[in-house]
């Protein structure tokens, strides 16, 4: 077990070290990614405006403006956790170039070593991206009632959630060629249905039910809705446990692709 | 020898060979178009359900439901052209900066600019221009107004003016490259500018959004490319002060400042090129 431990933390040090070559393009790319907000911003002012909101009137799903600009900046943090830039392709092109017999001829497993990798991206991405989120935060506070509730933290297994769901997504490369443009249109869905557009529950059904059946509400939707204080009690208890059963899931699948995969996979050359 | 090359049949050609690479791999041309409608229905969607709760983007702005969808159809079209005209040209144009390749570009016996802008099409982005046709057509007959014949010819005029400035907009960040070493941004650099003219420019008049609507009005006029050929097509056209004409106006000439700009750019930037292989 230390040995193992070891080589764990040896490769998150390597993995850290790795990161933060690349410390400036992380900082501005975490302060551009904010500039769609912003239109955001104004569209949803125009929208509010127009429904008299602004003097008072309607809420558009239960959202008054400032919960709408919120929400928009909260699912910059869910994102922060939940997405994985690279992970399926990288996957994916290591089996098309074979790449991926290294993890099979070494005492390394795939999922741990990528897993470690992540983590090491994170750490150096919350670190860099410490300072862009609090000017953005500081500059919108009276858009937030307050501090988050401690519950917001369980947040975290949306880095599961995405990790895994992702690297099942890139393992179809043992079977598929090409899956760079199911890539493409598995981001297009997430984009949409994980609420990264718009609150998932503005939807009507049965729509918002099926986008509500679905994994993809827990890497933006959901941890964004519990900051807001929309999902409480019993609700935010059911949704943790229906979050906590889609990672086991996509671990087991995440295990049994890697398994079967590795049994059809063909390697030629040097 | 000696002879200038004939543009349109060397456009021609580029169009006919892009067609040929992309039917060679079929399935991942369909898959990409398939993906881009859904990028395109997935957009739409979202508007729907704005509208569904709000009858019009911005109070008195007269931007209903059908008047956005015909801004959005205007959206379409611009970013379509420019799509499958231009981008992965200037994408390509980085990367050529960055290999060293750009020497094979610069030993042709053609203007560079016109080579890297268009030599190869992306025709999967037909399918978005259809529905940004398809999308106009069907709006059109939901306005309360019917635009006339000189509204359509005009309209027609300023989306190609609207493909020149983003094309001008883009090629310059591209040629950036040279002094750069490398854009690896450029895509998404383009998708943060363009994001700002997904709008009607009146959601961007109140407090810091005059800022917005200048910058993205007359410095970077992507709201301008948008904004003036939407609202030919969505609003009653009837021009009758100065400040009616002004907006128009100024389209033309940001049209040829930015494509006199950007080809500015382009040669000062080759002038630094040094190629990158051995």
């Amino acid at each position: 077990m230390p040995a193992r431990l070891a080589t764990w933390w040896t490769i998150l040090r390597i993995s850290l070290e790795e990161r933060l070559v690349y410390r400036g393009d992380f900082a501005l790319g975490t302060l551009m990614r904010f500039l769609p907000i912003v239109t955001q911003m104004f569209l949803w002012w125009a929208v509010f405006e127009a429904i008299g909101a602004d003097k008072g009137g309607g809420a558009v799903a239960g959202y008054t403006y400032h919960n709408m600009v919120a929400y928009y900046l909260l699912t910059m943090i869910s994102r922060a956790f939940s997405s994985m830039p690279g992970l399926a392709s990288g996957i994916a092109q290591d089996i098309r170039d074979g790449t991926v017999k290294k993890y099979l001829i070494q005492p390394i497993d795939m999922l741990g070593f990528l897993l470690l990798n992540r983590v090491a991206h994170k750490l150096v991405y919350y670190l860099v991206a410490v300072v862009p989120f609090v000017v953005v935060f500081s500059l919108c506070r009276q858009f937030f009632s307050g501090w988050p509730p401690p519950q917001t933290l369980l947040a975290c297994l949306a880095f599961l959630l995405g990790y895994f769901l992702e690297a099942t997504l890139g393992m179809i490369g043992f079977w598929l060629l090409e899956v760079n443009s199911l890539l493409f249109v598995y981001m297009l869905f997430s984009f949409f249905c994980s609420g990264h557009m718009f609150p998932i529950d503005m939807l009507p059904s049965p729509w918002r039910g099926l986008v509500e059946a679905m994994p993809l509400q827990y890497l933006a939707y959901f941890p964004a809705a519990v900051f807001l204080g929309k999902v409480t009690g019993a609700e935010l208890v059911r949704g943790l446990c229906t979050q906590l059963c889609w990672v086991v899931f996509f671990i087991v699948t995440a295990r049994a692709a890697f398994h079967f995969g590795t049994r059809r996979y063909s390697a030629y050359g040097g | 020898m000696g002879q200038r090359p004939w543009y349109f049949r060397v456009l021609l050609t580029f169009l006919r060979n892009s067609l040929v690479r992309d039917m060679t791999f079929r399935a991942n041309f369909l898959i990409d178009t398939v993906s881009s409608i859904s990028w395109v229905f997935m957009n739409l969607g979202f508007y729907l359900l704005i509208f569904s709760y709000t009858p019009t983007i911005g109070a008195r702005t007269g931007w209903g439901k059908y008047e956005f969808f015909l801004f959005l159809a205007t959206t379409l079209l611009i970013n379509s052209l420019v799509r499958g005209l231009f981008l992965e040209n200037a994408v390509e144009f980085s990367e050529q900066i960055r290999t060293g390749a750009l020497d094979f570009a610069l030993l042709k016996p053609i203007d560079t600019q016109f080579l890297v802008s268009l030599n190869r099409f992306e025709w999967a982005a037909v399918g978005p221009l259809a529905c940004g046709l398809l999308l106009l057509a069907y709006s059109l007959g939901h306005v309360e107004h019917t635009p006339g014949a000189l509204q359509a010819v005009l309209y027609v005029f300023y989306v190609l003016c609207g493909v020149v400035i983003y094309y001008s907009l883009m090629i310059s960040m591209a040629a950036t490259s040279i002094w750069l070493g490398q854009n690896r941004n450029l895509l998404d650099f383009w998708f943060y500018v363009t994001n700002f003219s997904r709008y009607p420019m009146e959601i961007y008049e109140k407090g810091l959004g005059f800022a917005l609507l200048y910058v993205f009005t007359y410095f970077i006029p992507v709201l301008t490319a948008v904004n003036v050929p939407a609202r030919l097509l969505a609003k009653p056209f009837s021009p009758t002060t100065l400040a009616d004409w002004l907006l128009p106006g100024f389209a033309v000439a940001a049209t040829a400042i930015s494509l006199a700009v950007s080809r500015w750019i382009f040669n000062r930037a080759l002038l630094s090129y040094r190629s990158a292989s051995s």
